[in-house]
């Protein structure tokens, strides 16, 4: 018989990381395989087709680029408030949050500032947003202990009908012809792109800084340290005489910030008007979850984590199309690669010996 | 009628991360024999259990029982060989009976009424070996002595023949190590076996049959109890002889460095205050003690001083600044340290690197940080003077600190609070479960401060260390004090009533 053993593994050298993340991924497409067989689908077509979709093509590129903007923007966001143990579910809440009070500060002054004004003042505006929209289970939970994961989850729900109540009611355009949605914005609101692509490059760079500043501030500066501590021990913090309440809601008024301000970016940059939830962020807040676990809570990963990511969901989009498979399958693809990377962790941290006994 | 008959160990070691734990180790015992681990902290001694129980697989060496090789992959194999362990923190499910705490871990659980057959059997056992335990009864209302019964009968009731008991009487009272003692050599009558890892010489010298000494992951030495003494075992254990009876300087009292006035502090739970009316002060050049068995307030009070727990009432000053529920930190920047009771809970951020964690508590400070970035070339500096100066032995100063062990952990706690030569340090069991040459260097770390101006807290359990360290006593009992007396007051032969409570001086100030 048999017998499988699993020991600590006490260190793990970058190459045997990396080794074992390009074997869970390969192994996850093995699944992801299986999973296009049995829809009846050429697999190295369609696995061949993702990342030629999202990878292969200028266009293909482009896209990928694009959507990996609000990926990066959040994702690095969330690592810092993961690695202080604050499990902030609520990204998409706070994209959405950060997206209406960009909007209505475009609305509202778009037309009579410049754009040189106005748009630095609409991410403001989102950055307060998300932060507001992230400071709330904060304060919840460091004065009555509420769990996090909750309220972050439900208020998830609670801003996304906000924003439907708000674009079928007192913000619906009147340029709409009664659809939902407000109007556009002026054009002095709206962010340049690279010509020839939907890349707005504002929002790109935000997002680049975000991701390195963010893993400067978590490595190198005494509120990193901070967070740090918390995460690994709460006890020492309160022993060190780290500020609790204090530390949380720099933490997530940052996280849900940076969330605000990819909400900005997708309205200002893409959709030029606040429509249905699910129109502006198809999933950004949660998928960056991933992004963010991906990059082992290291905000400067998140930048390839996210376009990693951005890829598969370019790719999602292009054997939609290209294989008729239905829109569903590009998130069976991502849940599963996910699953073997995190399958991959464990054998990262863990060693296991079979033995023929 | 037992199937373990002897247990003999060949040649084993074992590495991590090329640091050598154990190192080509030989041990045998046989059934109806105590045998005593001996050896300071990081001796290996814990390892060698491990892998004796199944947890580790030795790099090389093999276990031999009853005569023939036997591979132990697992905790369930180390089980079938009739190998029990007690660790020294229980696992227990707190909120469950005794009776479904046994009936979890118990191979012939029947599914159907399981607590009819296992109160049976544990009234069985604790008639066979003289125990008194009630099986009805909630772990948790269960004292420490208590629940390492409870322990060791799941490992009897597993069929353990050999039972290892890895610092059994570091949580018991006086009064609960005696049970266990009777307990154990009530075992042995029937034909088990025992082993116990210690670092306590007297209750190795006292139940013990054999003694095995290790020194960094080798045996230095054995020896059959009758035919030794202490100071041999001692000095084989460290290498050299031990200073049982350390030499205080004598230095005149300074100034008042800590004033306590009439404290109440709340306790966890219940409406009954952990502390009642405590006052006292302390002076430079001086240690104070705080004695008592542990649960009556001590904890409360250290961290009531140190900033962690608010006070209801009463006043603490800090060289005349008053700082009565401050934050932790102001406490600390007006001149006190802490070395906390519960060192891995609170003293260190276990996935932090230890060069991480030698600037806990300090990272606001300016030596460490240019602004708001810390400056990690001064903490990097710093921690290896740490690990210097207070020999914390650990692979490099890159390491993550949980792969420290507890006694190098607390050497690197206390030189991180004592390195800035603190007006008052508040120590909390500090030399709790070291070995003797960590702990002798522990003691003299702290009667330095003392004859360098600076003022000590010391709350300890140990009474032989209190007569050693301190210049004043306090007796705490109940959440108060019965007593503050000079180390050369004569009453101090009636500390044992003060302790539990029979007797409480008028002059208590």
């Amino acid at each position: 018989m048999f017998k499988i053993r699993i020991t600590g593994r006490k260190t793990i050298t970058p190459l045997r990381s990396f080794m074992t993340n390009v074997s869970a991924l390969a192994a996850g497409l093995v699944a992801v395989s299986i999973i296009f067989l049995f829809c009846g689908a050429n697999p190295f077509f369609a696995i061949g087709k993702i990342f030629s979709g999202s990878f292969g093509s200028i266009y293909g590129i482009k896209e990928t680029i694009t959507k990996a903007i609000p990926l990066i923007l959040i994702g690095s966001g969330l690592a810092l408030a993961f690695r202080a143990k604050f499990w902030n579910i609520g990204a998409e809440g706070q994209l959405l949050l950060g997206a209406a009070f960009g909007t209505w500060t475009g609305l509202a002054w778009g037309s009579v500032l410049p754009s040189y004004i106005i748009i630095p003042l609409m991410f403001t505006a989102g950055f307060v947003g998300g932060a507001l929209c992230g400071l709330i289970p904060a304060v919840l939970k460091v004065k009555f202990s509420i769990n996090e994961v909750i309220s972050t989850l439900m208020l998830n729900y609670i801003c996304a009908e906000f924003i439907t109540m708000l674009i079928v009611g007192p913000w619906k355009g009147k340029a709409r012809f009664g659809f939902p949605g407000t109007d556009n914005l002026p054009a002095s609101a709206l962010l340049g792109v690279i010509p020839g692509s939907r890349i707005h490059y504002a929002t790109l760079i935000i997002a680049l800084l975000s991701a390195v500043v963010l893993c400067v501030i978590v490595y190198k500066t005494r509120f990193g340290y901070n967070v740090r501590v918390i995460g690994e021990n709460p006890d020492a913090g309160r022993y060190a005489g780290i500020d609790f309440f204090k530390t949380s809601l720099i933490v997530m008024a940052v996280s849900g910030g940076a969330a605000g301000i990819a909400g900005v970016g997708e309205v200002a940059g893409i959709h030029h008007y606040l429509g249905y939830p699910d129109a502006i962020s198809s999933g950004y807040g949660f998928t960056a979850i991933i992004v963010a676990w991906l990059a082992k809570l290291n905000p400067l990963y998140t930048i390839f984590s996210g376009i990693f990511f951005a890829g598969i969901m370019v790719g999602g989009d292009a054997i939609q199309i290209s294989l008729g498979l239905p829109a569903a399958t590009v998130d069976i693809v991502n849940g599963t690669l996910l699953v073997f990377l995190i399958m991959g962790d464990f054998f990262l941290k863990n060693k296991a010996v079979i033995r023929n006994r | 009628m037992h199937k373990l008959q002897k247990l003999e160990i060949k040649g084993i070691s074992k590495s991590f991360q090329g640091f050598p734990a154990n190192q080509d180790i030989d041990l045998d015992i046989k059934s109806g024999e105590i045998l005593g681990l001996l050896g300071e902290n990081g001796a290996g001694k814990t390892t060698l259990m491990n892998i004796l129980y199944g947890l580790y697989q030795p790099d090389e060496g093999e276990i031999i029982v009853n005569g023939r090789t036997a591979q132990i992959n697992s905790p369930l194999e180390s089980i079938q060989c009739g190998i029990g362990m007690v660790h020294q923190h229980f696992m227990l499910i707190q909120n469950h009976s005794v009776i479904e705490n046994i009936a979890l871990g118990y191979k012939d659980t029947p599914f159907f009424f399981p607590k009819i057959k296992i109160r049976q059997k544990i009234i069985e056992f604790s008639n066979k070996f003289n125990f008194d335990i009630e099986p009805e009864k909630k772990i948790w209302q269960l004292s420490a002595g208590e629940q390492q019964r409870v322990e060791i009968i799941k490992a009897l009731l597993n069929g353990a023949d050999l039972l290892i008991l890895d610092e059994p009487t570091s949580v018991l009272t006086p009064v609960e190590i005696k049970e266990l003692f009777l307990i154990l050599k009530e075992m042995v009558k029937l034909g088990h076996m025992v082993i116990i890892i210690s670092h306590k010489l007297d209750e190795i010298m006292e139940i013990c049959d054999r003694v095995v000494v290790l020194q960094k992951g080798k045996v230095v030495g054995s020896a059959v109890t009758k035919e030794t003494d202490k100071r041999a075992l001692a000095k084989m254990m460290i290498g050299r002889d031990v200073i049982f009876n350390m030499t205080k300087q004598a230095v005149p009292k300074g100034g008042q460095v800590l004033k306590v006035e009439h404290v109440e502090i709340p306790g966890d739970t219940g409406t009954r205050p952990a502390v009642h009316d405590v006052s006292f002060d302390i002076f430079e050049n001086e240690i104070f003690g705080v004695a008592g068995v542990s649960g009556n307030g001590q904890r409360e009070l250290a961290e009531a001083i140190t900033g962690i727990r608010h006070v209801n009432s009463g006043h603490i000053f800090v060289k005349g600044c008053e700082i009565t529920n401050n934050s932790p930190r102001r406490i600390h920047d007006a001149g006190i340290s802490h070395v906390p009771e519960e060192r891995i809970k609170f003293g260190i951020a276990p996935g932090l690197f230890l060069y991480d964690n030698a600037i806990l508590k300090q990272q606001h400070l300016k030596k460490y940080s240019h602004r708001c970035f810390l400056d990690y070339c001064e903490i990097k500096n710093h921690a290896e003077v740490l690990m210097e100066t207070y020999r914390v032995s650990a692979p490099s100063i890159n390491t993550p600190t949980k792969n420290l062990s507890g006694g190098n952990i607390q050497k690197l706690i206390l030189g991180r609070e004592i390195s800035d030569q603190p007006p008052l340090l508040v120590a909390s069991h500090p030399t709790y479960g070291l070995d003797i040459g960590a702990t002798e260097y522990l003691r003299q770390q702290l009667l330095d401060r003392r004859s360098k101006g600076g003022a000590v807290l010391l709350f300890s359990e140990d009474l032989e260390e209190i007569f050693e360290l301190c210049d004043r006593i306090a007796i705490m009992y109940r959440g108060e004090f019965m007593g503050i007396l000079d180390s050369n007051d004569k009453r101090l032969s009636e500390i044992g009533l003060m302790m539990a409570g029979s007797l409480k001086l008028e002059c208590a100030a």
